[in-house]
C-alpha cells in the first residue's frame, strides 16, 4: 500500500514538471493539475479510507475523462464517414456547370483538405461558437436551426420522458403488486399492444381520428408550442417508451418482490406499503434506471417521424434530412449535439445509478 | 353639399382600405367573395431561401414570387403580363433590349423600385462572391459578359445590364435572344434592396430585416413548420389584391396532408400516388390532375465503356418497343400522367408532338417488334439479355421499374435486376455512367422545347447517357436562332426515337385537392405551375 502510494506521487511529480516545463511559472494549472492527478490517483491508492463524497466525486471525474476523447472520437469519425459518402452537398440532377460549382465550394471552404476543413470546423466552434452554415437552407446557419428546432424537440421530448415514466412506472408497479388479477392482465394486455404499434403507424391514426373524425385537435403544426398540437405527438412518441418502462418495471418488482430481504420483512410483519416503498422500490427500479437514459436521449434528440408527421418543426427531421442532403455543417452540428446529450445522460444515468447501488462505485 | 362630400370622403376612404375587396365582389369577373381571404397550402419540404438570388427549389421560388416582382409575370395561361416593367423596345437584331418601369412601384419601406436595385441584382447573382447556384441562368438569359463575370474574369459592372436612369434598364445580350423577355419571370432577376443586404448581410432575408417589392411581405418562419406572408401595402396593385394572408405548411407526408386537406386545415394540397381516381370520384369539384412540363423516361448508357449489347441500336429500340406504357400510367400511376413516345411534352409551348412511328403502332405490333428486333441482335428465351436498371428510392419508381422489368421479361425474356439507391449516390453513380439503364425526370426549365432537346446534346452536362450525335448537335444549334424552330425539333425527336438513347415513359401530371372556393382562380392551364398569391381569391359559397 504504501509503495503504491509512493510510486504515484512520483510519476504525478513527473507529470508535474513537464507541465512547469511546458507552461513556465503558472502555479494556477500546476495546482488543478495535482488536484486532479491526486483524485485520479487516490481512488487506486486510498479507496478504503475515502469518505463517500469524495468516491462519488472521484467517479464522476472518471466518467468525464471518458466522455471526452469519446466525443473528439465521434467528431473525427463522423466527419469522415460524411466526407466519404458518395455525392455531395451540390450534386444535383442538374449538375452544376464546373465554374459554377468552383465558386460556391471556394465560398464555402470545400475545396480544400478534408483534415484543414475539419480543423477550421473546430476552430469556429471552440472560437466562435460557430457551427457553420447550412449548405442547403441557405437562409439560416447550423445555430439558427438549433435554436430554433431544438427547443421544440425538448419540449415534445421532456413531457413524453415524463408521462412514460409516471404512467409506465405506476402501471408496472400496479401490475406487480397484483399479480394474476385484471389489472395486471390489462396492464400486460396494453403495453403489448402499445409495444407493437410503431409510432409511424399510430401517428397517422392519430390524426385519422382526432382531427378528420372528431375535429378536436389540429392535425400537425407547433404553433409556439400551444397545448393542442402537443397531444398527439407526445402520445406517438411517448407510447412505446412508455410500454417498455411499465414491462421493465413490472418484471423487476416481481422478482424483488420474490426475494429473500422482502420475505424476511414480511415475515417481520412490516405492513405492504413499508415493504414496497422502503424496500422493494430502490432494487426494483434500478434495471429501469439503466434503460432511462437511452430513453431520454431517444426522446429529446428528436423523432424523425413526429417530425415528419405532425410537423412539428423539431431537429429529428433535419438530422435525417441533413444527411441525404449531404448537409455537412447541419449534420456535424447536430451529431455534436446529440452525441453530447447521449454521452451526457449516459454519464447520468451511471451516476444515477452509482448512488443508488454503491457497487458501481467501487 | 355637406353630405356629398361626407360621402365622398367615405367612398375614398374605403377604396383606400383595401381588404374591403375581400367582403365585396371581385374587380373584374364579379363574382361575389368570401369574408375570410386566407390561402393555406402544404409543401413538402422546407424552402432553401427566399433571396431571389440564392432560392433554388420549387417551393422557395412560389414564395419568392409572392414577396417580390420582377420585371414580367405570367398570367393564368402562362403568358407575359408586366410586373415592375410596362413594356420594352429591342434594337433590330435583337440583341439589345431597354425596358420602361413603371413610377408607381415601391419597396415595402417606401423607397421607389428603379433600375439600378434590378442592376444590383442581376449582377449579384452574376457575382462569383455571391456563390448562387443560379448563377449559370445569367448565361441561358445571354447576357453579355456572364460567362466572364462569372469565372471572375470581369468586374461585376461589365455585366450587360445598366441603368439608364430611375425607370429605363437596359440590358445587352452576347448574340440574339428572340424569347428574352420570358426569361425575366425567373425569381433569380428579381430586384433585391442594395441598402438591406448592405445592412443586415445574410440575415436581410429575416422576417424583421426583409424588404420586398412584391405584393406581400413576409411575417413570420418558423423552419420546418410554417411560414406566412400578409398583405403589403405599399405593393403597387395592392388595391386589386384580394388574397389577404398565405400560409405554407411544412408536411412531409402526403398522406397526412390530404387527411389534414380534408380535414379543412388546408386549401390545396398533393394527391397521393395512385388516389386521383377516388378522390375524383368522391370530390370532383376539388381534385384536379393537369400536364406538366415534365417527363419521365430511362436513361441507356451509350457512353463508350457501357457494355455492348447497349451500343446495338436493336437492343435499344425493343426495350423501348415492349414497354407498354397505357399500362404504367392507367393502371400503375394513375394520376392524369400522360404515355411518352417523345421526350418533348405535348404541352410545352409552340411545340407540336411529331408523329414518330412507334407512337402510331399498336402495343402488339411494337411487342412483334420487340421480339424481331431482339432475335436479330442474337437474344431470346433460350438465351436471354442480362441487364441492370437502376432507380433512386422511392415507392413510386420501384412500381414502374418493377412493371416495366416485367414486361421485359414477358415479352422479350430480358433478365432485368432491380437496384435502387439513395438519391445523391444515384445522381453520382448516374452521373459517372456505372449503370446500364438508369431512371430518370425532367421537368423544363422554361416553357420552350430546347429545355428538354438540350439534353441529347453532346456538350449538355446533363447528358446522362452521353450520346454523342453530330446531326442532333448541328440541329439545336441552329435551333437557338430560329424564329421557328420547329421542324429542327421534329427531326431531333424523330433522331431519338430512331436510336434510343432514352425511352420516354410518360410525361407527368400535377395532381391536386384544390378547395372549391378557390379552384376557379387557380392556374391549372399555366403548365409551369408560376403561380401568384396576388391573382388568386377565394369565392363566397
Amino acid at each position: 500500500m504504501r509503495q503504491l502510494e509512493t510510486r504515484s506521487h512520483q510519476l504525478g511529480a513527473k507529470y508535474r514538471k513537464f507541465l512547469v516545463g511546458r507552461t513556465g511559472k503558472s502555479p494556477g494549472l500546476v495546482h488543478i493539475w495535482e488536484q486532479f492527478w491526486r483524485r485520479l490517483t487516490l481512488v487506486k491508492v486510498k479507496r478504503a479510507a475515502l469518505l463517500h463524497g469524495d468516491r462519488m466525486f472521484n467517479f464522476i471525474l472518471r466518467r468525464v475523462a471518458v466522455a471526452i476523447p469519446t466525443l473528439i472520437i465521434l467528431l473525427i469519425a463522423s466527419f469522415w464517414l460524411m466526407q466519404s459518402a458518395p455525392g455531395g452537398p451540390f450534386t444535383s440532377e442538374r449538375p452544376l456547370p464546373a465554374q459554377v460549382l468552383a465558386n460556391i465550394e471556394a465560398k464555402y471552404g470545400l475545396d480544400q483538405p478534408t483534415y484543414v476543413q475539419l480543423w477550421n470546423y473546430v476552430v469556429g466552434i471552440v472560437t466562435e461558437f460557430d457551427f457553420g452554415p447550412s449548405y442547403k437552407y441557405k437562409d439560416r446557419s447550423v445555430n439558427d436551426i438549433i435554436a430554433q428546432g431544438f427547443p421544440v424537440t425538448l419540449t415534445y421530448g421532456v413531457i413524453s420522458f415524463v408521462l412514460a415514466i409516471v404512467v409506465g412506472g405506476v402501471l408496472g408497479m400496479a401490475a406487480a403488486i397484483r399479480q394474476n388479477s385484471w389489472l395486471d392482465y390489462f396492464a400486460v394486455g396494453i403495453t403489448i399492444g402499445a409495444q407493437v404499434l410503431p409510432n409511424f403507424v399510430m401517428a397517422p391514426i392519430l390524426i385519422l381520428i382526432f382531427t378528420l373524425w372528431l375535429g378536436w385537435l389540429p392535425g400537425g403544426g407547433w404553433n409556439g408550442g400551444e397545448w393542442q398540437h402537443l397531444i398527439m405527438p407526445v402520445i406517438a412518441l411517448s407510447t412505446s417508451y412508455m410500454a417498455s418502462i411499465a414491462r421493465l418495471t413490472r418484471s423487476s418488482m416481481l422478482e424483488v418482490l420474490r426475494s429473500n430481504f422482502i420475505r424476511t420483512a414480511r415475515a417481520k410483519g412490516l405492513p405492504d406499503r413499508t415493504i414496497i416503498y422502503r424496500h422493494a422500490l430502490k432494487p426494483a427500479l434500478l434495471p429501469v434506471i439503466s434503460y432511462l437514459g437511452p430513453a431520454f436521449v431517444g426522446m429529446v434528440t428528436g423523432s424523425f417521424i413526429i417530425d415528419a408527421i405532425f410537423g412539428t418543426g423539431g431537429i429529428g427531421y433535419f438530422y435525417v434530412n441533413s444527411a441525404f442532403n449531404r448537409d455537412y455543417a447541419v449534420m456535424m452540428g447536430l451529431t455534436i449535439l446529440l452525441g453530447s446529450m447521449t454521452i451526457m445522460f449516459n454519464m447520468v444515468v451511471d451516476i444515477l445509478y452509482a448512488w443508488i447501488d454503491p457497487k458501481i462505485r467501487l | 353639399m355637406t353630405f356629398t362630400i361626407k360621402a365622398a370622403l367615405l367612398s375614398s376612404a374605403f377604396a383606400l382600405a383595401s381588404p374591403a375587396l375581400a367582403a365585396g365582389t371581385h374587380p373584374v369577373t364579379g363574382e361575389k367573395l368570401a369574408d375570410d381571404q386566407t390561402f393555406t397550402y402544404r409543401v413538402l419540404d422546407e424552402h432553401t431561401s427566399v433571396d431571389p438570388q440564392i432560392v433554388e427549389d420549387v417551393s422557395g421560388s412560389e414564395i419568392v414570387r409572392d414577396l417580390f416582382e420582377g420585371l414580367y409575370n405570367q398570367d393564368k395561361d402562362g403568358n407575359l403580363v408586366p410586373g415592375v416593367a410596362t413594356g420594352y423596345t429591342t434594337n433590330d437584331d435583337k440583341t439589345v433590349y431597354t425596358f420602361t418601369l413603371r413610377d408607381n412601384a415601391k419597396w415595402s419601406d417606401g423607397k421607389p423600385v428603379t433600375a439600378g436595385d434590378f442592376v444590383y441584382a442581376w449582377q449579384r447573382l452574376a457575382d462569383p462572391a455571391t456563390a448562387s447556384e443560379y448563377q449559370w441562368y445569367m448565361e441561358v438569359m445571354n447576357i453579355k459578359n456572364a460567362s466572364a463575370v462569372m469565372s471572375g474574369d470581369a468586374p461585376v459592372t461589365d455585366l450587360g445590364v445598366k441603368a439608364i436612369d430611375d425607370h429605363t434598364l437596359e440590358v445587352t445580350l452576347e448574340g440574339s435572344l428572340p424569347y428574352f423577355a420570358k426569361t425575366t419571370t425567373h425569381t433569380s432577376t428579381f430586384p433585391t434592396p442594395k441598402w438591406a443586404i448592405d445592412a443586415y448581410g445574410a440575415d436581410w432575408i429575416k422576417p424583421e430585416n426583409i424588404v420586398v417589392n412584391g405584393a406581400y411581405k413576409l411575417t413570420e418562419h418558423v423552419a420546418n413548420e410554417r411560414l406566412v406572408r400578409e398583405r403589403n401595402e405599399m405593393y403597387w396593385n395592392n388595391d386589386n389584391t384580394i388574397i389577404d394572408k398565405v400560409v405554407s405548411l411544412v408536411i412531409n407526408d402526403e398522406n397526412v396532408a390530404l387527411t389534414r386537406y380534408q380535414a379543412g386545415e388546408l386549401d390545396r394540397t398533393e394527391i397521393p400516388a395512385g388516389q386521383y381516381p377516388a378522390l375524383k370520384a368522391s370530390n370532383p369539384d376539388e381534385a384536379t390532375a393537369f400536364p406538366r412540363l415534365c417527363s419521365y423516361y430511362y436513361t441507356i448508357n451509350v457512353s463508350d465503356n457501357a457494355p455492348e449489347f447497349l451500343k446495338d441500336v436493336r437492343v435499344r429500340q425493343a426495350l423501348s418497343y415492349a414497354i407498354d406504357r397505357d399500362i404504367i400510367t392507367e393502371k400503375v400511376l394513375q394520376g392524369g400522367q400522360t404515355p411518352a413516345y417523345t421526350f418533348t411534352p405535348g404541352a410545352t409551348a409552340g411545340f407540336e408532338v411529331p408523329s414518330v412511328d412507334y407512337a402510331t403502332w399498336t402495343q402488339d405490333e411494337r411487342n412483334a417488334k420487340a421480339v424481331d428486333l431482339m432475335a436479330e441482335a442474337g437474344y431470346d428465351k433460350s438465351n436471354p439479355l442480362e441487364l441492370s436498371l437502376i432507380y433512386n428510392t422511392s415507392e413510386a419508381h420501384k412500381k414502374v421499374a418493377i412493371a416495366v422489368s416485367q414486361m421485359w421479361k414477358q415479352n422479350l425474356g430480358v433478365k432485368v435486376s432491380l437496384e435502387n439507391q439513395e438519391w445523391k449516390t444515384f445522381l453520382n453513380t448516374r452521373g459517372e455512367q456505372n449503370y446500364e439503364i438508369a431512371r430518370a425526370g425532367w421537368c423544363g426549365d422554361y416553357n420552350e422545347a430546347s429545355t428538354f432537346l438540350d439534353l441529347v446534346q453532346s456538350g449538355s452536362g446533363y447528358n446522362d447517357a452521353k450520346y454523342n450525335n453530330a446531326m442532333v448537335d448541328e440541329l439545336l444549334a441552329d435551333a437557338k436562332t430560329m424564329d421557328d424552330p420547329q421542324a429542327n425539333y421534329t427531326k431531333v425527336e424523330e433522331i431519338i426515337a430512331a436510336d434510343m438513347p432514352l425511352i420516354p415513359i410518360y410525361h407527368y401530371a400535377g395532381s391536386f385537392m384544390i378547395k372549391s372556393n378557390l379552384i376557379g382562380s387557380w392556374p391549372v392551364k399555366n403548365v409551369e405551375q408560376n403561380w401568384y398569391s396576388k391573382d388568386l381569391y377565394k369565392v363566397a359559397e
